[in-house]
């Protein structure tokens, strides 16, 4: 049962990986059937590795923590007041806030493959993405989250959130005291990618980097 | 939707842990290691902005590829593998299609001088 995962060929000819290869032969077959336009997968790429990232969830946190009503407006309806910012998912998936209090602790996962809040936290990090974390952010999350050096009181309640294809989760951190008088785009930079995955905290104002 | 709730201890049974890899924490990771793996991820997307297949769809294909593997494979490579399934079980292009334009491919990889782009015409020089 014990299949060599990697088979590589040293093809001393050729230029491309294994995966060079067959990521050429979809695509020029795709494009040539007319099923992707070459210049639209150019742009998806760009926009992914550019334009889309967590700036985008944590314009949504610090908004949240400083505007009662449009806290209250996630809370009714995420993917809506998501897009109130110009932040809309491409896969029609729907978005649901979760809050973190004290006491109160959520971790989000796609146990089954990466399901993701792309539209605002860009692409998944490599992490989020491996059977160790998918595996045991369930089993032991506390052992998790000290890996990520996130250390929670005993009786704070831990909930692990399943991330489906049609079901999207961002978790609202705890705001952290000492910056009362913030405005959202300094708020913003306290707002980790993965404070709002629930494998971090928030920054305290003086960990915000210069 | 699921969500577990777990309050103070671990509630579960614990599987053998020591045969799970860490968790591999790196926080200034690029988003694609590798040029053909933003290929792999645009192409995806692509067919799903054409009405291809759902997301669910591909959400389904991609985890499924994901559980059949023993953990060692890339999640990239998994990603590829996952579109091959759906483009083949969506009937975009079938097997011998990709088989024979595989070996279009190669034959003008080797018929490529080094440093020139590889094109598919050049399949047909040699």
């Amino acid at each position: 049962m014990n299949e060599t995962k990697k088979h590589s060929h040293d093809h001393d000819h050729s230029h491309w990986s294994d995966m060079d290869l067959k990521v050429k032969t979809l695509e020029s077959l795709l494009v040539e059937k007319g099923y992707v336009d070459p210049a639209a997968l150019d742009v998806i790429v760009e926009t992914y590795e550019t334009n889309v990232g967590p700036r985008n969830g944590a314009a949504v946190v610090a908004k949240a923590w400083n505007d009662e009503a449009y806290l209250e407006r996630l809370r009714e309806n995420a993917s809506d007041a998501i897009a109130e910012l110009g932040f809309t998912g491409r896969q029609g998936e729907h978005m649901q806030v979760v809050e973190n209090k004290p006491g109160v602790h959520n971790i989000v996962v796609c146990t089954l493959c990466s399901c993701y809040p792309w539209s605002v936290l860009g692409l998944p990090p490599v992490w989020y993405k491996s059977a160790p974390y998918r595996s045991r952010v369930v089993i032991e999350p506390r052992s998790v989250l000290s890996e990520f050096g996130v250390k929670l009181p005993e009786a704070t309640k831990i909930t692990v959130w399943d991330s489906t294809a049609e079901m999207r989760y961002l978790v609202i951190p705890e705001r952290p005291s000492g910056a009362k008088d913030w405005s959202e785009e300094q708020l913003a930079k306290l707002v980790t990618r993965d404070s709002m995955i629930g494998t971090g905290l928030a920054l305290l104002p003086n960990e915000v980097p210069a | 939707m699921l969500s577990w709730l777990i309050v103070g201890e671990v509630i579960l049974n614990m599987p053998d842990l020591g045969l799970l890899d860490g968790i591999v924490l790196d926080q200034d990771e690029p988003v694609f290691s590798e040029p053909w793996e933003a290929q792999a991820f645009a192409l995806v997307i692509g067919l799903y902005e054409k009405g291809a297949f759902t997301w669910n769809e591909w959400a389904t294909v991609l985890s499924s590829t994901i559980h059949s593997d023993d953990g060692c494979t890339s999640y990239y490579e998994l990603w590829l593998k996952a579109l091959e399934t759906i483009v083949m079980q969506k009937a975009l292009a079938n097997k011998d299609e990709i088989f024979v334009r595989k070996t279009e491919w190669q034959k003008a990889l080797l018929a490529t001088p080094h440093g020139q782009p590889i094109e598919l015409q050049n399949a047909h020089k040699s």
